[in-house]
């Protein structure tokens, strides 16, 4: 096997058991979208040209509860602000790639391709196709979650709902975080982010509590290296 | 529905994934804008994963009875000492079945 292909295949294999919780949430997205009555092309549209399940969903709600159109991108924006914080991380790592390479890498970008390439060019910055891993992960992501949303389309709820499978949505960001669990600083950060998440979920407009979250836990995260900088 | 407004939403969606990784260069990041981002990991995923878990479906803090923490608590140990991705995911799951169908939470 070349090496591209070995790491595309890596990839592929990385984000595999994130992929669990991914297909009963497409499936959930598609019987939402027919539910709703907007029809299988504008569901699958979505899907296709949105690719991000989270925003997808508050987009039909805000749609089906009447809201303008200003409310509902302005929501789509703040439920995607994180990638803004993705893209930063791997710019480090992209920045000389070309710019078809930056266009396709960011279309299938998501939170759990991002989770484990970003850990693979870290531990293998030498591997001259590291790009092939986001590749790998990322079309593995668009692939699922395009099959899932058809799947709910068609054969509508199939995944008895007493089995908790959105539970594992959780499971699976736990899942990503094991290696911070030793790190004291990245425990507090985690918490900060985490309780102003659950504080934020029912107060802060335009669902942007992820967000929020994330730079309040992010200006934690400055203050406690600051304190590092000085005892060196 | 209509098509533009899907297109709108994908243009913006695909402007936050796309706008850092056309706009910075190389080495433009100092060790610290570095240090700082090594942490956006732990500072986003548990806004993702806290309120599902603490919010009950009409968005009232659950504390009590809540298998979902217990759950969680359990993938917390069982990641902590295995390391692994696999692991966590599925003893979390299964600890939550256990709880659900057999202990009736």
């Amino acid at each position: 096997m070349n090496n591209k292909l070995k790491t595309l295949v890596k990839g592929i294999i990385d984000v595999s058991p994130l992929m669990i919780p991914v297909i009963p949430f497409g499936i959930i997205y598609g019987v939402i979208g027919m539910d709703l009555g907007i029809g299988p092309y504008m569901t699958l549209g979505l899907s296709i040209i949105i690719f991000g399940g989270a925003s997808q969903i508050v987009l039909l709600q805000l749609f089906s509860g009447g809201a303008s159109s200003l409310v509902i991108l302005s929501s789509v924006g703040a439920v995607n602000a994180r990638h803004v914080l993705y893209g930063a991380v791997l710019s480090e790592h992209l920045s000389t790639l070309k710019l078809s390479w930056k266009i396709i890498l960011s279309y299938v970008m998501t939170d759990q391709a991002f989770a484990v390439s970003n850990n693979y060019f870290k531990k293998n910055n030498k591997d001259k196709n590291y790009h092939y891993h986001l590749l790998g992960s990322g079309f593995t992501c668009w692939s699922i979650w395009q099959i899932s949303t058809i799947l709910g389309i068609v054969l509508g709820s199939v995944v008895p709902e007493e089995l908790g499978l959105s539970f594992t949505i959780s499971l699976t960001f736990l899942a990503l975080l094991i290696s911070d669990f030793r790190k004291f600083k990245n425990i507090i950060i985690m918490l900060v982010s985490g309780i102003v998440a659950t504080i934020g979920y029912n107060t802060i407009p335009f669902k942007a509590y992820i967000i929020v979250a994330a730079l309040s836990a992010l200006i934690v995260a400055v203050l406690l290296t600051l304190t590092d900088s000085k005892k060196r | 529905m209509y098509w533009s407004l899907i297109i709108y939403a994908g243009v913006i969606t695909f402007v936050t994934r796309f706008s850092m990784i056309f706009l910075l260069k190389k080495d433009i990041l100092n060790d610290r804008a570095k240090k700082i981002l090594s942490f956006v990991p732990a500072a986003i995923f548990p806004a993702i994963i806290f309120p599902p878990i603490f919010l009950d479906s009409a968005g009232s803090l659950d504390l009590e009875g809540n298998p979902q923490i217990l759950a969680t608590i359990f993938a917390i140990i069982v990641g902590y000492f295995s390391k692994n991705i696999i692991a966590t995911i599925f003893s979390g799951l299964i600890s939550y079945w256990i709880l659900i169908f057999l202990f009736n939470f």
